[in-house]
């Protein structure tokens, strides 16, 4: 992608700029959609009808609501710690957005083609929980330091499923470099690592329940990393008000809520990245049977946006249909139901791929 | 250990039962109603903003009466004999201009404890629930249909009335008064001629 | 050397998502457990009683909607039975059919309120808006009725505001019809659902020993498994007539008296409440509702006090009378309140999570606990 921009510019920096804004177009649209999404899916859970007013159905309506949220007064309180007060959105959405580089969105595009694209992602998340600590540190509202302390407690246990889920994909695929992982699952969706992957014969067969196992492990447990219901404590609106976000309104609430809305995505991008046949479409290509060559990365980012949104879905769905755990049910179910799980799925995925 | 497993399972289960419900829901066509755009039927009993039917209204005051949070101001003055006020759709005779009906909906709580001891059954609840204003005292309805000049002619009309019927009463009283005196006097002149023992003191009183 | 703390005092509300209203609780917390809790009441004082006393009879009822908002019917019922008793009325049995009928769906109508909000404390926010929906059937009854959604003053001294519309038998039919599947769907989806499950059991233990030197009436204290419910234990009105169960916590899933069972005894009450509805739906008989309502309601010297089975708990009326138009004085027992007393002692050394979960539970109405 770089290269085919910077011969196009013939300025590297330019090229760059481009290159790594173009998820950001992504994210921006993602976020307007799928804010009005979750809306609507819980309307119709719920039997109601949901945003009806703004455009056909609604369509407009998150569009409407950024520019109110666009208008609103900048409300810093007495006590908050200004510059980290501040500079805790833009940290929280930086580490969302960071992990966008290394996600590849087609054959063509993906932002580092790095060789440890997964390892990066699993660091670089880090930082969303120190832009939340701040958030809630930096409000001075009991609430949102309540947020603050129970977000830094949550994801930072569910890295480790998260890793260990992680770690079982790449030792059954042998590469850190989400390119690389995708393209292994090309083809037809039973080339999915969630079916066994490429491999053949019995080990193939034998791989499909534990792949499943590591599949729900690393979707539970990226569930809580982007503090969606039922882990959704940090912002347990019964409870903590809004948690770490209490404090926040206008535009630097709205920075909240996009990176909430991308790290969801991010998530499950990373999810169908490993085990749903990343970009790579489940029933082949019309590109390649018609012979039109630039129709096939077109089709490549619908599948991976088409897939990546199903996701999102479930995690709307899951969102609507369940209560929230408590604080010290979160730690068991990481520290006593994933974590023995992810290890024990990890070595008998291990025994299986010496066969 | 058979615990543990059963928890998972439990969970995972209950979950996916939980899913399937909302599931289901999701092509479930929705209960809620667009507000302004469609209405919900309103029963005929609905108890909405009040009216007030004055022209059957004959000023008894019994709403005013009735209502447990004072809402309803009403100030009546007496017609004169000479005026024509007309019956109500019941039959019933007015005998008081109603000069001030206010009925305030800022205060109104929708009880209807005032619609029932209406005898010319004026004042109704109806349908109507869109009413709201910017302003507090917009929501203060007169439903006297009487002006401020009218009002004005009737309540001196009634004074001069009054003053007159006065004047006449006192004029009664005074001729009656005089007339008694007159007797007395008269009375006492006889006496006095009777007794033929007339005194300063006596004639006096 | 030991770090020096201090505990965290937090402030919950008056203005805060769940604490059902403007009540207000200092909490004191050491991390996320509990320490201390008290709840600070009075955002929503009305003066109803010191009202009363200015009021003529009939013109308490409608203040009388006002002290539980979700269960109008009930409170006016309570209310109008002390009056009665005092001015020895004796009303017709179609209006005491009716007033049966009306006070089951008000239980109904609050305990769908109570349940649905109870998720969504814990976190759903579904079950919640399904509750809703079949409230709404009932509401839209009571405004066929009697022209009000929510504060009836339908109940009066002697009778009733209205007699039943032709449509009330078969929209009550239809209601009950419609409402048994949507207590189904809720159980499916929120009161055996694991998560649900594990944030209410064994959570807030109320002992029956405790619950019963507090005072605790209604669904709280039978979910501690003490089977007292007024309609059976001291019947009024026509209670007697119809059989029902009174529904007790078992402990489940959990221990007996536990977040849970309170729960899961208003999610069987409802079922009951649907049985005596349809014993006595078909059984109403003819008659005058207004033939009892006196001309000029002037009780004579005396006091009275009566207490009915509200959805919260035992709702009692303290009337005094000296023989005025007015009561000398009103007294309200309002269950709420009694409810709300034991929330400090149900919830020290539970979590922050917990303590809204109780809170909950106990189902209280500050307009109720105010007055």
């Amino acid at each position: 992608m770089y290269d085919l921009l910077t011969n196009l510019l013939g300025n590297q920096i330019v090229a760059y700029v481009i290159a790594a804004s173009l998820p950001l177009i992504f994210v921006l649209t993602f976020v307007l959609f799928a804010v009005l999404a979750e809306r609507k899916v819980s309307a119709h859970m719920q039997d109601r009808l949901g945003p009806m007013r703004v455009g056909w159905h609604g369509i407009i309506q998150t569009l409407a609501d950024m520019l109110k949220l666009l208008q609103k007064e900048d409300i810093v309180p007495e006590g908050a710690d200004r510059p980290l007060f501040n500079l805790a959105p833009l940290l929280t959405f930086l580490g969302t957005y960071a992990a966008f580089a290394a996600i590849p969105f087609a054959g063509i595009y993906v932002g580092s083609s790095t060789a440890i694209g997964i390892y990066y992602i699993t660091a670089v998340s880090g930082l969303v929980v120190a832009g939340l600590l701040l958030a809630g540190w930096a409000s001075d509202n009991k609430y949102s330091l309540y947020g603050a302390m129970r977000t830094a407690a949550q994801i930072v246990s569910y890295e480790i499923p998260t890793a260990i889920a992680i770690l079982t994909m790449v030792m059954v695929s042998g590469t850190l470099s989400l390119m690389k992982i995708s393209d292994m699952q090309t083809a037809h969706f039973w080339n999915w690592w969630i079916l066994g992957g490429p491999e053949t014969g019995i080990v193939k067969f034998l791989l499909i329940p534990f792949m499943i196992i590591t599949f729900l492990i690393y979707y539970i447990s990226s569930l809580a990393e982007v503090n969606r219901t039922p882990f959704d404590l940090p912002e347990a609106e019964s409870e903590l008000v809004s948690g770490y976000h209490t404090e926040y309104s206008g535009m630097k609430f709205a920075f909240f809520f996009l990176a909430e809305y991308a790290n969801m995505f991010a998530v499950s991008a990373i999810a169908v990245t490993l085990f749903l046949g990343g970009f790579h479409s489940p029933i082949g290509y019309l590109g390649h049977s018609l012979g039109i060559d630039w129709l096939i990365p077109v089709e490549q980012f619908f599948w991976f946006a088409f897939k990546g949104t199903a996701l999102v879905f479930v995690q709307m769905w899951l969102r609507w249909t369940l209560p929230r755990v408590r604080v010290d049910q979160l730690m068991v179910i990481c520290w006593k139901y994933l974590i023995p799980y992810a290890v024990v799925n990890l070595i008998i995925v291990g025994i299986i791929t010496l066969l | 250990m058979k615990k543990y497993l059963k928890n998972t399972w439990d969970a995972l289960w209950t979950i996916f039962i939980g899913m399937k419900v909302t599931w289901k829901h999701l092509f479930i066509p929705s209960v809620t109603i667009q507000y302004p755009d469609e209405h919900r039927p309103i029963p005929d009993r609905a108890r909405n903003r009040l009216y007030v039917n004055i022209d059957d209204c004959i000023g008894c005051m019994q709403c005013q009466r009735a209502c447990p949070v004072d809402c309803i101001d009403i100030k009546t003055v007496k017609a004169l004999p000479t005026d024509e006020l007309g019956l109500t759709s019941k039959g019933t005779k007015k005998a008081l201009w109603v000069t001030q009906f206010n009925i305030d909906f800022a205060k109104c709580m929708y009880c209807q404890l005032c619609v029932f001891p209406c005898p010319t059954e004026c004042i109704t609840m109806t349908k109507v629930f869109e009413f709201s204003e910017y302003e507090r005292e917009k929501l203060l309805y007169n439903f006297s249909n009487l002006t401020l000049s009218e009002v004005k002619e009737k309540e001196e009309n009634y004074a001069k009335f009054m003053e007159k019927k006065a004047a006449e009463k006192a004029a009664a009283a005074a001729a009656k008064a005089k007339a008694a005196a007159e007797a007395k006097a008269k009375q006492e002149a006889e006496k006095k001629d009777n007794d033929n023992k007339p005194s300063s003191e006596e004639k006096d009183s | 050397m030991a770090l020096k703390t201090e505990e965290l005092v937090l402030n919950m509300g008056p203005q805060h998502p769940s604490t059902h209203g403007v009540l207000r609780l200092l909490v004191e917390l050491d991390g996320e457990l509990v320490v201390n809790v008290k709840p600070i009441i009075g955002y929503l004082h009305r003066c109803f009683e010191k009202h009363c006393e200015a009021l003529s009879y009939n013109q308490i009822v409608p203040y009388t909607d006002r002290l539980d908002y979700l269960a109008s019917m009930s409170n006016n019922l309570s209310y109008v039975m002390g009056v009665e008793k005092l001015m020895g009325i004796q009303v017709p049995e179609r209006v005491e059919y009716i007033r049966v009928i009306m006070a089951e769906l008000q239980r109904i109508a609050s305990h769908t309120v109570a349940l649905g909000t109870y998720g969504l404390d814990i976190g759903a926010f579904t079950p919640f808006l399904f509750l809703f929906r079949d409230r709404e059937k009932i509401l839209d009854i009571f405004e066929a009725t009697c022209g009000a959604r929510l504060l009836y003053n339908y109940i009066w001294v002697g009778g009733l505001s209205h007699d039943i519309p032709d449509e009330f038998v078969p929209m009550v039919k239809k209601f009950i019809k419609e409402f048994r599947p949507t207590i189904e769907e809720v159980n499916e989806l929120l009161s055996f659902n694991k998560i649900f499950i594990e944030r209410t059991a064994n959570i807030g233990v109320l002992p029956p020993d405790t619950a019963i030197n507090y005072g605790i009436t209604g669904p709280s204290l039978r979910g501690s498994g003490i089977k007292w419910d007024l309609r059976k234990n001291d019947p009024y009105s026509i209670y007697d007539r119809f059989d029902f169960d009174i529904p007790v916590g078992e402990g489940k899933v959990g221990t007996v008296g536990d977040s849970w069972d309170r729960y899961w005894v208003r999610m069987l009450e409802m079922e009951q409440s649907l049985r005596i509805i349809e014993q006595a739906i078909d059984n109403i008989p003819d008659g005058d509702v207004h033939e009892m309502v006196p001309k000029r309601i002037k009780a004579p010297k005396g006091n009275v006090y009566v207490r009915a089975e509200n959805p919260k708990g035992e709702l009692g009326f303290f009337i005094l009378s000296d023989g005025k138009n007015n009561p000398f004085r009103v007294k309200v027992r309002p269950p709420s309140f009694v409810n709300l007393s034991v929330l400090g002692e149900l919830s020290k050394g539970y979590l922050v999570a917990d303590l809204i979960a109780i809170l909950g539970s106990l189902d209280i109405v500050l307009g109720e606990i105010d007055r």
